[in-house]
């Protein structure tokens, strides 16, 4: 198999990564020799097998509906590289 | 007494306790000795000043009940600290300040230790010789160079050379025990479901477990005990009962059952690592343990398994990361403009290549192929470890292929940089416990590790095992203090 520019450029944007044409090369060459490794899996014959989603054999533990952390606005907008008094601020969106 | 930061743990808590030390001249101790050691690169972030103050507290009113009384120590930097920088070795983190704690520190700090700062790994822990840090490269204590093994590579490094008497890291693929490996020190992966993930930056959701790192196996169990608690914040947490690791810890594993893989003798493994796992069967015999043959089949399928896996839930995970509501931000011409750019700008190559990898293989047409796949080989390893543990109660394998190389040697081939992880990776896949412990050295003198591998909460028997076969190693860490002047 072989990833080519077209393809890296697809990934790139649904990634959200801005990827010039130097790094899209560089990264074409990382990919192809990871999936060209990662092709090793087509060796066994899967077809019967059960998907693994979790090893972790409970099932989810019920709680009640409660409240139990309020009034985090100051917390969460804390962090934000940009605010405005409540608001989170990007650029802006509707022409 | 001279030599506060020789003693173990154990040493430590029980010089607090009888009142022989104080907290302040501990953390002083330890303070001073990570100010001398500023080359090694292992911490991120300190806050000598804070743990000054909370020493001097619990001098002041000493609780000496706690288990872990007054000991300073650093953790490692994907774990949220409140009002402290977590960084997860990201520029995309580069200012961020948790306002809450993660539930494995606040454990720590419930039982009276004392915050010194945080460690350098690998970004978002993806990596294994802590080369795709923000904050640099660090410094294996053991040489000059050398890289500590990764991801909690600050972690491993900041144990060895003493600069904290414990820490903490968090364990993907292998992210604990390949550094305590190349360090020569004792580092746990707790069965998935152990500790709780609340509050530690996520890279791979079903994989990601926190864990001990140590001088050795007592001062492993105790950490352990402490860290290990059912959390209703962390869905993926097992409420099971746990042990009083320390406490139990024993010597006696006579007639235990201990398997050895015979897949795990792969192509190229250097003959001092074959010799160190024959050397390894021979201290377990000693021991009185009964060793038995056995076969995980599929062990050659966990990397590639383990790399699609890992990178899918990593772009998933990593998708918050967008500029708008923490971290850092490039500017943009538009909305869409400034995400990509701050992506760009933001995460380092290796993060960025793991990021297009997982998009890739859940994209639409090829999630069938490669997600979908990835998942039932999975099934497939735990199958196989399901199998073996019908006729062995534990399972030693070298812990890396090799020993620790030296930095830059590896940083542009991704391929081989993964095959690190090719002895740690099966456990993850699997959700067991799993223990490095040093075994002895190569040519070069570099510590090697051994990995012992346990059932699901079965912590207890592979520390016991660890702790018996610690004794007849009886390694000694040849570490010169190169980097103080």
């Amino acid at each position: 198999m072989s990833i080519d520019l077209k393809t890296i450029k697809h990934i790139s944007k649904l990634s959200r990564i801005s990827v010039d044409e130097k790094k899209a090369e560089k990264l074409a060459g990382d990919l192809n020799s990871i999936f060209d490794f990662i092709e090793k899996l087509n060796e066994l014959k899967t077809d019967n097998v059960e998907p693994l989603t979790s090893v972790a054999e409970t099932t989810l533990k019920l709680r009640s509906d409660e409240v139990k952390s309020k009034n985090l606005r100051d917390q969460v907008i804390k962090n934000s590289p940009k605010e405005n008094e409540d608001y989170f601020v990007v650029p802006k969106v509707i022409e | 007494m001279s030599d506060i930061t020789k003693q173990s743990l154990s040493e430590l808590v029980e010089n607090i306790k009888s009142k022989k030390l104080s907290s302040s001249e501990v953390t002083k101790a330890f303070v001073e000795r990570s100010e001398k050691s500023k080359e090694l690169n292992a911490y991120i972030t300190e806050d000598y000043a804070n743990a000054f103050n909370k020493a001097k507290k619990f001098d002041e009113k000493p609780n000496l009940d706690l288990k872990l009384p007054g000991i300073p120590m650093a953790v490692k930097d994907l774990f949220c600290t409140k009002d402290l920088r977590t960084t997860a070795g990201s520029k995309i983190l580069n200012n961020f300040v948790p306002t809450y704690e993660s539930t494995v520190t606040q454990n720590i700090w419930n039982e009276g230790a004392i915050l010194m700062g945080k460690l350098n790994c690998d970004e978002f822990a993806m990596g294994s010789s802590n080369e795709t840090s923000f904050f640099g490269n660090v410094q294996n204590p053991v040489d000059k160079n050398l890289v500590p093994g990764g991801s909690s590579g600050g972690s491993s490094s900041a144990v060895a050379a003493q600069l904290t008497p414990i820490t903490i890291g968090t364990d993907t693929g292998g992210s604990i025990r390949q550094p305590a490996s190349f360090t020569g020190t004792v580092g746990l992966k707790p069965t998935y479901g152990s500790c709780s993930r609340y509050g530690i930056v996520a890279f791979a959701s079903s994989l990601d477990q926190a864990g001990p790192m140590a001088q050795n196996v007592k001062d492993c169990a105790l950490l352990q005990e402490v860290m290990s608690t059912y959390d209703e914040k962390d869905s993926t947490s097992i409420d099971f009962k746990r042990n009083n690791y320390s406490k139990e810890l024993t010597k006696d594993i006579k007639g235990k059952k201990i398997g050895i893989p015979k897949e795990y003798r792969v192509d190229g493994m250097p003959k001092e690592i074959e010799d160190l796992w024959k050397k390894g069967i021979e201290y377990a015999k000693d021991c009185g343990a009964e060793i038995i043959d056995i076969s995980l089949p599929h062990t050659n399928y966990a990397l590639p398994t383990y790399y699609i896996v890992a990178p899918a839930e990593a772009s998933s995970n990593l998708a918050r990361y967008d500029g708008v509501k923490y971290g850092f931000r490039a500017e943009g011409e538009n909305l869409i403009d400034m995400y990509e750019k701050t992506r760009s700008e933001g995460f380092g190559a290796e993060v960025q290549r793991r990021i297009m990898i997982g998009t890739y293989v859940l994209s639409s047409g090829y999630y069938d192929a490669y997600y979908l796949k990835a998942q039932k080989v999975r099934k497939l390893i735990k199958n196989d470890f399901d199998d073996a543990y019908e006729k062995v109660d534990a399972i030693l394998t070298p812990s890396t292929p090799s020993s620790a190389f030296k930095i830059g040697e590896k940083t542009n081939d991704p391929v081989s940089m993964y095959l690190n992880d090719i002895f740690t990776v099966p456990v993850n896949l699997a959700g067991l416990p799993g223990i490095s412990i040093p075994a002895g050295h190569d040519a070069k003198g570099y510590p090697l590790g051994l990995q012992i591998i346990g059932k699901a909460f079965d912590e207890q028997n592979i520390l016991n095992i660890a702790h018996a076969m610690e004794e007849k190693i009886n390694f000694k860490n040849n570490i010169t203090d190169w980097w103080i002047k």
